[in-house]
């Protein structure tokens, strides 16, 4: 899958792969020994960041599940 | 005013399958209006939950009395944000996105909850709600409408691209004994069969002429 930054699907590739099987082995698990895939969501999130700056795209201060609150049984 | 769905469907699959999936579901033959998946926010919280952002583009295809009225609207794809809570003790997946532009035209909420199945250990259920409104004077009505159905056979994707990932990751779901290929086949005549039940939705919602929408 692409990533909105043109030249971040390589970094993105590679974050995803690391979460992926972190995600799966570690984290499902119950296994809290640290994350192995930092470095390389630095160096993605640097690159998609910048990206997502450039093209304007409203992200930038918007408060997580935000919408969420005023629904009924959240 | 505002339209509200709602649906729940059991998965045939584990909740640490579903979950592991739902990271991976992209692409699949039922995302094609899906353009671009990213993570822009990742934490592990204090208390053991994943919280996630996805920010994801779309293409924005209107129907074709629509494409007439809002012709600016055809410039630029949406975007989706997608917030999601992972829950161990819990065993719960909970996901919210909205579209943060084009939102004069329509806005579209879906929350998400992915957990275990009461009835079967082995399997996982997916409960969907969504919220679709337009604030367009005159024709919020239609929109909402058209918004409905698109949503509808959206979800319908959702659902099949999420079972795909699951079957190709872990070999779970009904495509399991079929070969490689037939079950290339099979997933072919499930999105025609998908995108002919959208149109009719279509021309059930809308007194218009719709062509082709996603």
């Amino acid at each position: 899958m692409n990533s909105v930054g043109e030249g971040c699907t390589e970094l993105k590739r590679e974050y995803d792969q690391c979460f992926n099987r972190w995600f799966a082995e570690k984290f499902l698990k119950g296994d809290r020994s640290g994350d192995p895939c930092i470095e390389m969501f630095k160096n993605y999130q640097q690159c998609v960041q910048k990206a997502i700056k450039e093209k304007d795209i409203p992200i930038e201060g918007v408060e997580f599940m935000g919408p969420n609150k005023e629904k009924p049984g959240s | 005013m505002v339209k509200y769905f709602f649906s729940q469907t059991d998965i045939k699959s584990s909740w640490e399958h579903v979950f592991s999936a739902f990271w991976q579901r992209y692409p699949n033959p039922f995302s094609k209006h899906v353009l671009t998946e990213d993570v822009v926010f990742r934490e592990v919280t204090p208390d053991n939950t994943l919280i996630s952002r996805r920010l994801l583009t779309k293409t924005n295809h209107l129907p074709r009395w629509a494409e007439k009225i809002f012709p600016s609207n055809l410039a630029r794809s949406v975007f989706v944000i997608e917030d999601s809570v992972v829950d161990l003790k819990n065993k719960t997946l909970t996901t919210f996105s909205w579209n943060i532009n084009h939102t004069r035209l329509l806005v579209v909420e879906e929350r998400c909850v992915y957990s275990m199945s009461h009835e079967k250990q082995a399997w996982s259920l997916a409960k969907r709600e969504a919220w679709i409104s337009s604030g367009v004077f005159g024709f919020s009505r239609a929109i909402q409408e058209f918004g409905l159905a698109r949503f509808k056979s959206n979800q319908i994707k959702a659902t099949r691209g999420l079972e795909y990932a699951l079957s190709t990751l872990h070999g779970d779901g009904p495509s399991r004994p079929l070969k490689d290929k037939e079950a290339m086949e099979k997933t072919k005549e499930t999105a025609l069969a998908t995108s002919e039940k959208a149109k009719n939705l279509a021309s059930v919602a809308s007194p218009h002429k719709s062509n082709q929408f996603v």
